[in-house]
């Protein structure tokens, strides 16, 4: 949990940046300077060039409903969440976020008009400096996202999505946006590999070059040359194991494998179902890195204003405002507390960067024993960055969460099988469960476990053109039947022909349930 | 680092996504407003609706794990007293102690509240009574004004010239400036012709004419015709409305004999004669009245919802009418409408009573009077009469604000207003 601190001393001269709520464009890039001063040049952070937006709660509320992006195409389920988020609002159960940041290049952060001038150098701290730097400097975003195309890819999905609607109507656009909305969890390649394309593309790509080659080395005075005979090709036998390399099975993106594959789909459904699944995959470092993510920002942020504090530039007044709204963030209700609704991501990375801190400049013995690399190196701020840099939360949380982070949260595992009456107390917080807590908490944040491991393991091209899914059970843990069927009648809804879905146990193969599908006409 | 102020672009970015979510769930939110407006007042046709659907149509299901098999674990905080191998009983409904981590619109699943504008409310609420486009333009735009002419302006679009206006301007500012006119000219052009012509020619009096029209010539080249502060337009003025009121008396039979549905027809007629007035006049009154054999003023949750038993005397109602009118609503300050909603029985010995009064005393001063007769359908058909049926007949073949309908189902409705806003030509 968070400790209780005193302010820290002022020790520098300079002027105060600013003093009471009212904030102005000249006062925000005054404060934005102060801030990457501190930001770049002493926390040695690297971002992309930012850009600030003001905008108003009702703009809020308009991002909020297309999933954070500044443009978005338009589909229904929008206007659903608009109007759930701003019932809501109205009725005052929410309060909306105080900015909201895009990792693009350069990077957009929006603040709200609404925010006051400490809010809003928070948020600037936040957003344009921690959130900015992690978005340029994590693996998992480098390997996932391109920046620099975000906003102009969107920008195209727009278009092409209402140029769609325009030629082939609402309705048959918003059916292959339902489907593949349903599926979009289902649309992600958690590895990267190489990808055998799509056969027919990659025949008629090789004739061509065929013919191309041909056109370039044509001479006519070759034409009196004997013909060679050739042998006649031999038919690919069409059995299935040969059937399903070429089609590149087992495959655990189903939209990629439908984008491909669907034998029915029209190309500009199959365009839709790329936008989508180029969506999904553009959030899943988010997913894998949320707790790291907003710790880092609320380190930067928290570590920036106390800085600015320290030489003066920020008000008694704005500071006790600043510590305010930070310890509401980082707040962590326990388990039984009304408030509880599992672990605030903004705490736990919050307390995981302030302890590796620790554990850099004033290491116990402990530490000296679990992390021989880092205890006492002194530079916290380089352990940080590689820290932010080359781990996603699972990974980070099984190389830097210590025991004393453990016995402060008073974590303790509980193992919950649906037959038994009471949950059992797998691990506490002491010298025998630090290490089973660690891993189970790590395998929590493992996206790739918490998500159904669901993968297309059959296709029939040529015959009954059945697909197959499965899922691969892990702790008996089966789909929810209802969501499941629903969701596979989407399936086979883009499929355009019969669909099983087949639950089988991930260690003996063991068929548990089967689920079936045939495409509403 | 750049700062962008995007406060000023276009607002309600997401309309288009909320006319695709309003369409995907038109046939549950028309069901939620036919409910609503049961419990919804008269004179509630204004303002927000909030309305709750259970929509199969905004399903957003995924493939996602279950919660009532398997085994799962789960690292929690704020340990107080457990030890390993203690046993946490748990908690009711299953949830197995996630808290209430869960998808952000688990609410009730499918259920799911939100807010209708006004617009979107009127647009629904008048789709089921089946009106034409245009009328629902019509009452929907709430707030048009009216554009006035107000005097005249020294600038404005050439279409709005006023030309006597511009030439009366003109006029006064070449008498004021004494802008020579071509008779005059021409007169001194023959004078000097004529002197031109005399055979000992006058040098002095040619030179002295010469002078004279070439300082007038000067004139009429320098004083223009017509000038650009002549110019007048016709300035109009955007005005709202003449603002007056009105007074709507709802009559209704209490009955035993009006059933629930019926009563229900009964509302949206007078909801749909709510929305027309309020378009109209800017204040609106509603004044109740139900009767049996005895009539008496009520508010709207006992006129609706309240059932009597008794018999039917119509006239009682008419005569508590005029009575409110004579108390509280002069027909010189008020336009009083009247809406009779009734099953069409009534005490035969009442009905040359109830004439009388509708003749003499009432249209008279009502703008208008409706009877709606709310059936079941198979009573609707013309060759059976009811007695106020038969009895209104003569009056409606006599008097232009008099309308009469029956009514079997909500799409039934409109045609009255047709009437009676063509009749009262209120409506252009």
């Amino acid at each position: 949990m968070a400790t209780a601190k005193k302010l820290p001393k002022r020790r520098g001269n300079l002027r105060p940046l600013f003093d009471g709520p009212e904030w102005s464009f000249e006062l925000i890039q005054k404060v934005s300077d102060a801030i990457g001063e501190i930001g770049l040049g002493e926390l040695g952070l690297d971002i992309y060039p930012n850009q600030i937006e003001v905008i108003t709660a009702e703009q809020m509320l308009d991002s909020y409903s297309s999933i954070g992006m500044p443009l978005m195409y338009r589909h229904w389920s929008f206007g659903k969440r608009f109007a759930h988020d701003e019932a809501y609002y109205k009725r005052g159960m929410r309060t909306l976020a105080y900015e909201l940041v895009i990792n693009s290049d350069p990077c957009i952060s929006y603040i709200m008009e609404e925010n006051s001038m400490t809010m809003q150098a928070l948020v600037i701290a936040h957003a344009a400096y921690g959130h900015n730097h992690f978005f340029k400097n994590n693996y998992q975003f480098q390997l996932w996202t391109q920046p620099d195309h975000i906003i102009d890819y969107l920008g195209f999905a727009k278009t092409y999505v209402a140029e769609c609607e325009e030629r082939y109507g609402q309705e048959a656009v918003e059916t292959v946006l339902d489907a593949a909305h349903a599926l979009m969890n289902q649309g992600i390649s958690r590895d990267l590999r190489p990808r055998t394309r799509n056969v027919a593309k990659r025949e008629r790509e090789k004739a061509e070059r065929r013919r191309a080659h041909e056109e370039a080395t044509y001479d006519d005075i070759y034409r009196t040359l004997p013909e060679i005979t050739k042998e006649p090709i031999v038919a690919e036998s069409a059995d299935s194991k040969n059937e399903q390399r070429r089609l590149g099975l087992p495959e655990e993106n189903l939209l990629y494998f439908l984008e491909k594959n669907a034998p029915k789909l029209e190309d500009w459904e199959r365009e839709l179902l790329r936008i989508v699944r180029l969506l999904s995959q553009y959030f899943y470092p988010q997913r894998q890195t949320k707790m790291m993510n907003e710790g880092c920002a609320t380190f930067v942020h928290y570590e920036i204003l106390n800085r600015l504090y320290e030489r003066g530039q920020l008000t008694d007044g704005t500071m006790l405002e600043f510590l305010h709204s930070h310890s509401s963030v980082i707040f962590q209700p326990a388990f039984n507390d009304r408030r509880f609704s599992g672990i605030n991501p903004y705490a736990l990375g919050f307390a995981m960067m302030n302890d590796i801190r620790r554990i850099c400049t004033e290491p116990t013995a402990e530490d000296r024993d679990w992390f021989p690399q880092i205890a006492g190196c002194e530079d916290w701020m380089a352990t940080l960055r590689e820290g932010w840099a080359h781990y996603r939360d699972e990974s980070f949380i099984l190389q830097f969460m210590s025991p004393k982070l453990m016995r402060d949260f008073r974590l303790f595992a509980v193992s919950d099988d649906s037959k038994d009456a009471a949950m059992e107390v797998a691990a506490i917080h002491d010298e025998q469960g630090y290490r089973e807590l660690r891993r189970r908490l790590a395998r929590h944040y493992d996206v790739a476990a918490q998500d159904p491991d669901l993968q297309v393991t059959d296709a029939d091209l040529s015959g009954s053109r059945r697909l197959v899914v499965t899922h691969r059970v892990r702790n008996g843990v089966l789909l929810d039947k209802t969501e499941a069927e629903r969701t596979l009648q989407y399936l086979a809804r883009l499929w355009g022909y019969r669909v099983k879905l087949v639950e089988t146990d991930i260690d003996g193969g063991r068929v548990l349930k089967e689920h079936e599908a045939l495409p509403m006409p | 680092m750049q700062i962008v102020d995007r406060r000023l672009n276009p607002k309600s970015k997401s309309l288009g996504n909320r006319q695709r979510f309003l369409r995907r769930a038109k046939a549950e939110i028309r069901e939620a407003i036919k409910d609503s407006l049961k419990s919804r007042k008269v004179s509630q046709t204004e303002g927000a609706e909030k309305v709750t659907i259970r929509s199969k149509s905004l399903r957003e299901p995924n493939f996602s794990l279950g919660r009532n098999s398997g085994q799962r674990d789960y690292v929690l905080p704020g340990n107080e007293e457990y030890q390993v191998g203690d046993e946490i009983p748990k908690p009711q409904g299953g949830a197995g102690g996630r808290g209430s981590q869960g998808s952000p619109d688990g609410e009730g699943q499918d259920e799911f509240t939100f807010t209708l504008t006004k617009e979107e409310f009127l647009d629904l609420f008048f789709d089921d009574l089946k009106l034409p486009n245009l009328v629902k333009v019509k009452l929907k735009d709430l707030k048009a004004p009216k554009s006035a002419r107000a005097g005249f302006t020294s600038e404005g679009p050439p279409a709005r010239l006023n030309h006597s206006r511009t030439m009366r301007k003109s006029l006064g500012r070449r008498m004021a400036l004494r802008r020579p006119s071509q008779a005059e000219i021409e007169r001194l052009e023959q004078e000097l012709a004529a002197a031109e012509a005399e055979s000992p020619a006058d040098a002095a009096k040619i030179a002295e004419i010469k002078g004279r029209l070439e300082h007038k010539q000067r004139l009429r080249r320098t004083i223009a015709y017509i000038d650009p502060i002549d110019l007048q337009y016709n300035r109009f003025e955007r005005v709202p409305k003449p603002t007056t009121q009105a007074v709507m008396f709802c009559l209704m039979d209490a009955s035993a004999s009006m059933t629930e549905p019926l009563k229900d027809l009964a509302k949206r007629f007078f909801m749909l004669l709510h929305v027309f007035l309020s378009r109209y006049y800017r204040e609106v009154h509603i004044v109740f009245i139900r009767h049996t054999s005895t009539a008496a003023e009520v508010d709207e949750e006992t006129f609706f919802r309240g059932t009597e038993t008794g018999g039917t005397v119509i006239s009682t109602a008419l005569e508590e009418m005029l009575k409110v009118v004579r108390a509280r609503y002069s027909p010189a300050d008020w336009n009083i409408y009247a809406a009779q909603a009734s099953d069409g029985d009534n005490f035969h010995d009442d009905m040359p009573r109830c004439l009388e009064l509708l003749d003499d005393e009432i249209l008279p001063v009502c703008q208008y009077f409706a009877y709606i007769e709310t059936t079941h359908g198979e009573r609707f058909n013309d060759t059976v009469e009811t007695p106020v049926w038969h009895g209104y007949k003569e009056v409606a073949r006599q008097r232009k604000n008099f309308a009469m309908r029956r009514v079997a189902s909500p799409e039934d409705i409109f045609p009255v207003f047709h009437e009676l806003f063509s009749a009262n030509g209120i409506a252009a």
